[in-house]
Parts: C-alpha cells; sequence; structure tokens
C-alpha cells in the first residue's frame, strides 16, 4: 500500500517538472561507457605519440645510418656536410660536458636546499620557497639565455677565466685556451640555475616520504637533527635522490636555446670548462635552414635529434621508474 | 614528596590556540605518575614539553619553566639533545628504526658515544634487551631487521633503545594503545619494574590503566591541571567536582 | 650539567646547517638576480612603441618599430596551443582518475605521460617540421599551435593529474553512493572540486608554452607581420629576443633585451594570476 503511494508521489513530481520519465538508466550507463571507450583512446594517445616521434626520427634518420658505419658517424670528429663528413663526436662530448658541469654544479647545493626545506625550516621559510621556485622554473628558457649572456658570460671572461688562468692552469680541464667567456662553464652555471628547481622540489617531495616517526625516534633518544638525517633519513631515500639527479640531468641533456647562447658553438672535442662547445640541441637548432640544400643533411641532423631523443628516453624511463615508486601518490 | 620535574607557569599554545593554561605540578622522584583526562585535554601535550618534543611542531609556543632537579631544561643555555637523553620518549605507535635491532638499540649509544669498544657495546645491548624482556626471544637474531619483530616486539625494542642512553626520567604516551592485550600487559610489567630505578610519567586515556599503574595522578582538563596528588587520594576522594565527575563517567 | 658543550656533533651540525642556509638564499638571490639584470638591461630601451608596433623597414638595422608582431604572436601561438591541449588533457586527466586510478594501465599512461614530459622541445619541432613537410603544410601558426600543443600536454596533464589525485576520496564516493555514474561524477563533481587546480594546470601549461623557442623555430616560421590566417608564418617573443640578439647593433640588442623583459612581465603576470586564481576558488572545494 505504502510502496504504491510512493512510486506515484514521484511520478506527479516528475509531470509537475515537465519531464515525463527520468533519463533513464540504461541512457545514462550507455553515455557511460560511450565516454568510458572514447576516453580510453584518447589515453592511447600519450603512447602512440612516443612511438610516432621515435619510429619517424629513425626513418628519417636511416640514409645516414645506412650510409655510414656507426663508428666513423659517432666517433668520427670531423663534421663538414658539403664533403659528406658527418662526425658526430665533438657535439656528442660537448654535449656530455656541458650536462655534466651543469650537473655538478647543481646538486650539492640543491640538495642542501632540499633537507634544509625538509628538515630544518619554519613553515614561514618554506612558503617563501615555494614561489621562488615556481618563478624559477617558468622563467622562458631564452630569458636564461640573455641573462647568460648579461651576467654569466662577461662573468667567466672577466673573474673565472683570470682567476683559472692564473691558480689552476695546470690542470687540464680547467685551461683557458680562448679569450671568450663563451664557455662549457657558462652553459654549465646557466643550466645548473635552470634545472636547480626540479631538483629541489622532487628531492623535496622525497624527503617528505620519510615519515616523522622515524625522525622522532632518532631525537627521542637525544640525537641531533644533522644526525638524524644523516643515519635515519638520508639512507632511505638515496634511490630517489639519484633518480633525481637523473632525471635533471636528462632535461639538461635537452635544454637547447639557453646554452646555444652562451656555449660559444665550436664543433671541438673540449678538453677543458673553459672550452667552447657545441652539443647536439645547438646543433640542430642553428643548421636547420641549411638542412634541405646539402645531401643527407637533414638526415644527420635528424640522426642528431635521434641520438639526443634515445639518451634522454633511457635517463627519463630509469629515473621516472623509481620515482614513481618511491613517491607513489605524490609523483607530481 | 621527593619531586624530580617540577612544572612552573607553563603555557603552550598551537599557533592561537592554547592548548595549555598555566600548569603547575611536581612529579616524584622513581615513582609511576599517570597524567589522564578526556581526549583534546592536553595530556599528550604537557608530556612532549617535558623532553621538549613540543617545539618539534611548526608554530608552536611555550613559556614558563620546566625544571628537572631545579634546572629548567627551556633555559638559554641547554643542549637540548642533552635533555633528550635524561628523558626518554616511549611513543605510542612503536617506530623501530630502519636497521637491525642490534643496531636500534646501539643506536642511542653511538650518537652520544657512550663506550668504548665493540665488546662494551655489545654486553650493553644484551643488557637492555634483558631489561625490556627481549633477550630470550631475539638473542639469537640479532641482526635481523627490527621491522620482521610483532608490534608488540617492536614496542619493546623501542623501550630498550630508550634506556640505552640512560635516562633518568621515561615518558610514555600512551604506550600500549597500539598493542593487543597480551604485549600490553607485558609492556606494563617492564614499566613497573622500572619505577625502582627510573620516575616514570604515562599518559593514558583509559582509567583502568591509570589505576593499575598509577602511584601519583595528574588529571587535566581542556588544557588545565584540575588536580593532582597520590594516587589513593585522588581516585577514592577526588577533591574536585570535575575529577569526580571524570572518575564517575568512565564506567 | 645540561650546558651546550662544544661537541663535535654540535659543531657539524651548525657547520651543516650554515651551509644549507647558504644554498638556500643562493637559490633565492639567484632568482633575485635574474629577475634584476632583465629589468635593469631591458628598461631602457622599454618604450610604447615595442609594445605597440610592428617592426619597421630595417627594424633589425636600428631604425623603428616595435616587437608586436611578436607579442601577439606568441599570445596566439600559446592560446591556441593551449586551447589545443586542453581539449585532450582535460579527458585523459579525468580518466586517469576516474576509470584507471592505480591501475597497472594507468601507470603506463602515466609513465608515457612523464616519458613525454620528458623529451626537450626541440625533438618536438623537429617532429612537427617533419609532419609538416609530409603533408605540405608550410611555417605557420596553425603548425607552430600543433607542436606547442604536444609540448603542453604533458605539462598540462600532469598538473591536472596532481591535482584530481588529491581529491579527497569521501567526496568521489559520496557522489557514487548517490547513484551517479562515474562520468557523471568525473564531469560533474571532479571538475567542479577541482577547478582551481584545474586553472592553475591551464595557466602553467601556458606560460611553458609562451617561453619556448625550440619547438617553434621550424614551425611557426618568422614574420614581421602579425598573422591574420591560420596558414601564415608568425613571429614569436623568444625567437624575437634571440634574433635581436644576433645583430652587430648595439640599439638592436637593447630592444632584444626589452624583447626578454616582455616576455619575464608576460610570465610573472601569469605565473601570479594563477596562484590568485586559485586562492580565489578554493573557497568552494572540500578540503
Amino acid at each position: 500500500m505504502n510502496r504504491q503511494i510512493q512510486l506515484d508521489i514521484n511520478k506527479t513530481n516528475l509531470e509537475a517538472e515537465g519531464r515525463l520519465c527520468r533519463p533513464s538508466v540504461v541512457a545514462r550507463n550507455r553515455q557511460n561507457q560511450l565516454a568510458k571507450r572514447t576516453f580510453f583512446v584518447i589515453t592511447l594517445l600519450p603512447m602512440i605519440l612516443i612511438a610516432a616521434i621515435t619510429i619517424i626520427l629513425v626513418v628519417r634518420s636511416w640514409p645516414i645510418l645506412s650510409t655510414y658505419s656507426p663508428k666513423d658517424l659517432f666517433l668520427g670528429s670531423t663534421w663538414k656536410p658539403d664533403s659528406g663528413l658527418f662526425g658526430f663526436w665533438p657535439y656528442i662530448t660537448g654535449t656530455f660536458w656541458v650536462t655534466i658541469v651543469g650537473v655538478l654544479l647543481a646538486v650539492p647545493p640543491c640538495l642542501l636546499t632540499a633537507l634544509y626545506l625538509s628538515e630544518y625550516s619554519h613553515s614561514f621559510t618554506r612558503s617563501l620557497a615555494k614561489p621562488i621556485l615556481d618563478l624559477l622554473a617558468a622563467i622562458p628558457p631564452v630569458v636564461y639565455g640573455v641573462w647568460g649572456l648579461l651576467a654569466i658570460v662577461p662573468f667567466v671572461e672577466d673573474a673565472l677565466a683570470p682567476f683559472s688562468k692564473r691558480w689552476l692552469n695546470s690542470i687540464p680541464i680547467f685551461k683557458v685556451a680562448q679569450p671568450t667567456g663563451f664557455s662549457i662553464i657558462a652553459g654549465g652555471i646557466v643550466l645548473a640555475v635552470m634545472i636547480a628547481p626540479l631538483i629541489i622540489s622532487v628531492v623535496y617531495e622525497i624527503l617528505r616520504t620519510v615519515p616523522n616517526d622515524l625522525r622522532d625516534a632518532s631525537l627521542a633518544v637525544g640525537a641531533t637533527q644533522w644526525q638524524t638525517i644523516r643515519q635515519v633519513v638520508i639512507p632511505r631515500v638515496i634511490p630517489g635522490m639519484v633518480a633525481a639527479v637523473v632525471l635533471a640531468a636528462s632535461r639538461a641533456l635537452g635544454e637547447t636555446m639557453a646554452v646555444l647562447m652562451v656555449v660559444g658553438n665550436v664543433a671541438q672535442v673540449p678538453n677543458s670548462i673553459f672550452d667552447a662547445a657545441y652539443p647536439l640541441p645547438a646543433l640542430i637548432a642553428n643548421n636547420y635552414g641549411d638542412m634541405m640544400s646539402i645531401p643527407l643533411y637533414d638526415a644527420a641532423l635528424l640522426c642528431a635529434a635521434l641520438i639526443l631523443l634515445i639518451l634522454i628516453l633511457i635517463f627519463n624511463i630509469l629515473s621516472t621508474l623509481v620515482l614513481q615508486r618511491v613517491l607513489g601518490k605524490n609523483w607530481a | 614528596m621527593d619531586t624530580h620535574i617540577r612544572v612552573r607557569n607553563l603555557n603552550a599554545f598551537y599557533g592561537k590556540q592554547q592548548a595549555l593554561k598555566d600548569v603547575n605540578i611536581e612529579i616524584p622522584r622513581k615513582q609511576v605518575t599517570v597524567i589522564m583526562g578526556p581526549s583534546g585535554c592536553g595530556k599528550s601535550t604537557l608530556l612532549k614539553t617535558l623532553n621538549r618534543f613540543l617545539e618539534l611542531t611548526d608554530d608552536t609556543k611555550i613559556s614558563g619553566e620546566v625544571l628537572v632537579d631545579e634546572q629548567d631544561i627551556y633555559a638559554r643555555d641547554v643542549d637540548v639533545t642533552e635533555v633528550r637523553k635524561r628523558v626518554g620518549l616511549l611513543a605510542q605507535r612503536p617506530s623501530p628504526l630502519p636497521m637491525s635491532i642490534y643496531e636500534n638499540v646501539a643506536y642511542g649509544m653511538h650518537i652520544h658515544q657512550m663506550r668504548n669498544d665493540r665488546v662494551s657495546y655489545k654486553q650493553a645491548v644484551k643488557h637492555y634487551l634483558e631489561i625490556a624482556g627481549l633477550w630470550d626471544e631475539v638473542g639469537k637474531r640479532l641482526h635481523d631487521p627490527a621491522t620482521s619483530l610483532s608490534i608488540g616486539q617492536q614496542q619493546r625494542l623501542c623501550l630498550a633503545r630508550g634506556l640505552a642512553v640512560e635516562p633518568e626520567i621515561i615518558l610514555g604516551d600512551e604506550p600500549t594503545s597500539a598493542l593487543d592485550p597480551i604485549s600490553a600487559q607485558n609492556v606494563e610489567k617492564r614499566l613497573l619494574d622500572l619505577k625502582e630505578h627510573y620516575t616514570i610519567v604515562i599518559v593514558t586515556h583509559t582509567l583502568r590503566q591509570a589505576k593499575r599503574l598509577a602511584d601519583y595522578v595528574i588529571y587535566m582538563y581542556l588544557g588545565e591541571v584540575v588536580e593532582a596528588g597520590p594516587a589513593q587520594e585522588v581516585f577514592n576522594n577526588p577533591k574536585h567536582e570535575r575529577t569526580r565527575a571524570y572518575l564517575e563517567g568512565q564506567f | 650539567m645540561m650546558k651546550k658543550r662544544w661537541q663535535r656533533r654540535h659543531l657539524i651540525e651548525a657547520f651543516v646547517k650554515g651551509l644549507m642556509i647558504v644554498s638556500f638564499l643562493i637559490v633565492a638571490a639567484g632568482l633575485g638576480e635574474i629577475l634584476w639584470t632583465i629589468l635593469v638591461q631591458g628598461l631602457p630601451a622599454l618604450n610604447w612603441a615595442m609594445v605597440t608596433q610592428v617592426p619597421q623597414g630595417g627594424f633589425y638595422l636600428g631604425k623603428g618599430g616595435g616587437v608586436l608582431n611578436a607579442i601577439l604572436g606568441s599570445l596566439y601561438l600559446a592560446g591556441g596551443g593551449t586551447l589545443l591541449a586542453l581539449i585532450f588533457s582535460l579527458p585523459i586527466a579525468l580518466y586517469l582518475e576516474t576509470y584507471l586510478g592505480d591501475s597497472d594501465w594507468g601507470r603506463y599512461v602515466r609513465l608515457s605521460l612523464d616519458v613525454l614530459w620528458g623529451i626537450p622541445t626541440i625533438v618536438y619541432g623537429v617532429f612537427g617540421f617533419i609532419i609538416m613537410l609530409a603533408i605540405g603544410l608550410r611555417a605557420s601558426l596553425l603548425a607552430g599551435i600543433v607542436v606547442l600543443s604536444l609540448v603542453e600536454l604533458p605539462i598540462m596533464v600532469r598538473a591536472m593529474d596532481e591535482v584530481i589525485r588529491r581529491m579527497p576520496v569521501d567526496l568521489e564516493q559520496a557522489a557514487l553512493a548517490l547513484g551517479s555514474t562515474k562520468l557523471e561524477v568525473a564531469v560533474r563533481v571532479v571538475t567542479r572540486q577541482m577547478l582551481p587546480g584545474i586553472i592553475t594546470a591551464i595557466l602553467l601549461a601556458f606560460g611553458r608554452g609562451i617561453g619556448d623557442a625550440a619547438s617553434v623555430l621550424f614551425t611557426a616560421g618568422y614574420t614581421d607581420r602579425i598573422p591574420t590566417s591560420l596558414m601564415q608564418p608568425t613571429a614569436s617573443l623568444p625567437l624575437a629576443v634571440f634574433f635581436q640578439l644576433g645583430t652587430p647593433y648595439p640599439i638592436v640588442q637593447q630592444r632584444g633585451y626589452a624583447s626578454a623583459l616582455i616576455l619575464t612581465i608576460i610570465v610573472l603576470i601569469i605565473s601570479i594570476s594563477s596562484r590568485w586564481i586559485s586562492s580565489r576558488l578554493n573557497k568552494y572545494t572540500v578540503k
């Protein structure tokens, strides 16, 4: 009896609303299924994109890969497209030198900063740090390049190089062989600042995954904070920290614009951080215009892009796998 | 009363919220003092001021004095790590350090460089594990990870770890509430044995535990100490209406 | 007895802490240094003409004009790119949270997104260039927009995913308990709760897109005119900076600094407004 009344009341309300029947459950579920399928297809996009990029680069650099032996290509030191000589070695070493310098410069202060923010600082300092880091990350690469031109290149030329010439001349990697500030060290400094926000924020997140209970347990027996950090916190986060550094290195490898503006763009195998160099991204960016006129030139540049891509993919995938596991839900 | 800890005019704030109001108490030496009260009354907060753990939380403010043997632990020139060495803490949830059983117990001793050679470290570890009632169970597997122990064993491990730095005072923040009844009983027994040599201060939210353990009772309500005194007096003859209400309400 | 003693471990801690503070200050000061340098060098050449005019004849030799072509070009490129990326990002992000959660497939998708995020923009530029040539498209606003959308997609999805994952589970379950389908939960509840975060993600991606040179280098071309159709090439601020700095004339280089300043100001405005918007809109969100 009661149920009957209930149903009628429902019907009355709906009719009053001007609808004849509720959007049927069937229709809503059909909507759901359709959306589910469409969305699923859309989530395939990222993977398809990665595959597409890789495949196209391989296909388009095939001409040069099949014409020359890998040894000539990758270890060759002469780059004269007109004469058909494509030796990537100077560019590969240039890329590595700048990246390694950048990472070495960035890692110690960034680790310390992340530790400070996570273990010592007040929430006030942390709330200050967040906007600072966000802003640093938002600054466009070309602006970093301009800053590098205006501040870092002169600094290297007028201060660092003379200093090294005077005191460090006997050490090969610090030898000053050219008069300008356009050098690997300049590129390294700019890169270091560019990857700093990334390292700091990822390492900070990693440190935050260590539960406070552990810290409390150490502090409760009278350990200093640094003892706690060194003996309890850090051992737990080493894999994550390594992954963070590798991730930052993969970003540094691909940075084009800022480095291009300060590194000198001279194709040589570097011997010192004060030498100029010509990293792979700069090679690609500087020569895109000439590509079409010389045979195999476009394939060569695309091969450069391919090398870059593969290096970065390896670094990126390895570090991301580790970080996803370490950070779990907090991966961002 | 032989006072070990004297708290004078203690006020504590979490941000703008006042958690402790004008606390003035004395804690007797080598007895078990129980701090009890309804949740949110400030018992844990008070406990944490005794080993200067409260200041680890962001945005806290503490004013007043906490005197251990008439020395204010909040004085300017006091080394907070020394305070924590003298005043040990057993937390609610056992938190073994990510090391072996042996290393957990030896940790505090290493931090303070309390021993000279490996032999004396080993002996000390054995000694404290025995006091905690754990030696029989783990003596043969000292180098297993501490996380392989059951939760009751972990709590006893934490006890051994805390005792190894030779504190005078042991604080317990509801030390058995995360344990099963048998382990809880075990830990309680240890604490009662320990009061012969240490001053023990425990926070508990169960009246029954308070009655089992307490020699001295402090009852708190909304951040204030309502009543404090020997257990017999407070339980059987509470002076304040609030205390009486709490004692009765617990049944 | 409890006085501070000059124990070795205390000294070590003080030393390390000092190093940490210095590091932090270096990072903070670095930001200030960069902004200050750009400001000081760019301000002298920044005038009304720079912002309102396109390059006149001989602009790169020192004659008159401004970079309006680049300013508008960048806004068009980033605007279009962000919009296009949004169309795909929002569904992906919503799908990830609502259907995939922590499933294996979800992890693969997230991994691929992270990989995409790590691919340098020059590679996207090269890729876009090849596709462009293959389908006969010339350097144009459209090509630039498409490549930028590819660049922005992983950034946007990641930022949205970060926000959506933090959504209180109870909210989702409350909606499901009332009988909504997962689609309805996604559209009606998740989106509204996540609105501030979504807007922040959009602005973040926009900011990254507008500042990137390597991706539009090959694909958007360059011109001194303001584009009037999608098929025309377009200038962009990063490239404008780059080209002006490449000339030997100090006047033009100064204008390059000013252009860099303009770009920086735009990015700062976006960054600050995204903060402001997110704090305003957070009124309605459930914590």
